[in-house]
């Protein structure tokens, strides 16, 4: 403490700096999708093999439409381009409105009256 | 069956249905490790970079006052079927991330609460949590190597677990062990799925 005019709770780095910069600048300050909601398990799937020649488009969303070439879910999509989640939201509102990519909202499993849902998973889980 | 060859234009296939179950307790219960267990390949981390307005705090206007935390769920995938995933979430550290997991268990199927003997309080908070929002969900005990080994029946009773409430021993290490805890929980969550449309329709 002797003569440290900078106490550790005053430091403005930890509220000012960081990783809040690199997800507004991916994208363009948006903190919300254009359109949709985003469950983490939604299932996302490119409706094209290619985004590259698209207009607008930033490297995320080119790096979006290459990695759901396979179904994947909004999670495993910010886990994999280790961008957060609210990110990939927004970038996928971007590629729903340019019918680039096609997201599957999980089921209510409390509105859907099937038990079949639980005895395919169960017996699944048995098999694998 | 009946879809063996089916007259739908190519491309109209079975909607895809994904799935979610939770895995909670204290820290250091084991969360990690059982996601990894079950999973089809190593945990994925995801994070949700917080600030006031994603946490639904309306601070006064004007003020420039950003507080952002990050916070890290990890969570694996288990492919069931073509068109059916389960996801395997780990919910973040207790106390100051409730909204969180507010957002994890809508539509989730059920929860995992892994306790560990040594600490058995640390799991108290997750299971109110779950009791408090009707979630289905079943203690499993994680037998940490050296931890003394207490009777189900003691451990029921410390944790004052409703009767209902499957409680069960695993091994969050083994993929086996895990399963055997998944499929209980799901058992468990289609019982009382049943029990209480039951009530609802009588």
């Amino acid at each position: 403490m002797a003569g440290d005019g900078d106490p550790a709770d005053e430091q403005w780095v930890d509220e000012h700096a960081g990783p809040v910069v690199r997800p507004y600048a991916v994208t363009r300050g948006r903190a919300r999708p254009v359109t949709g909601s985003f469950d983490l398990i939604s299932l996302v799937t490119a409706t094209r093999t290619n985004a590259v020649e698209e207009a607008g488009l930033g490297p995320e969303h080119v790096a979006i439409v290459a990695l759901t070439q396979r179904m994947q879910s909004v999670a495993e999509i910010a886990a994999r381009l280790d961008l957060p989640v609210g990110t990939v939201r927004v970038l996928l509102g971007d590629l729903v409105a340019r019918d680039l990519v096609r997201v599957q909202e999980p089921r209510e499993p409390a509105g859907v009256n099937d038990e079949s849902i639980y005895e395919a998973v169960i017996n699944g889980l048995r098999a694998l | 069956m009946d879809y063996g060859h089916s007259e739908r234009p190519a491309g109209a296939r079975v909607l895809p249905t994904a799935l979610k179950v939770l895995v909670a307790g204290g820290f250091g219960a084991g969360k990690t490790t059982l996601v990894g267990a079950v999973s089809e390949s190593r945990p994925l981390r995801t994070e949700e970079v917080l600030t006031e307005t994603g946490i639904g705090v309306d601070d006064l206007s004007g003020v420039e006052r950003k507080s952002t935390t990050t916070v890290a769920m990890d969570f694996g995938r288990i492919t069931i079927s073509n068109d059916l995933v389960l996801y395997v979430f780990g919910t973040p550290g207790q106390d100051r991330f409730w909204f969180l997991w507010d957002e994890l268990a809508v539509g989730a199927l059920g929860a995992v609460v892994l306790a560990d003997t040594r600490r058995l309080a640390d799991c108290f908070p997750s299971i109110d949590y779950f009791e408090g929002r009707g979630t289905p969900f079943v203690v499993a005990v994680n037998c940490f190597e050296g931890a003394r080994r207490f009777g189900l029946d003691e451990i029921r009773a410390a944790l004052d677990l409703d009767p209902e409430v499957p409680l069960l021993l695993c091994d969050a290490r083994q993929r086996e062990s895990g399963r055997g805890v998944l499929i209980t929980l799901l058992e468990h969550a289609m019982k009382t799925r049943e029990s209480r449309r039951r009530a609802a329709g009588g």
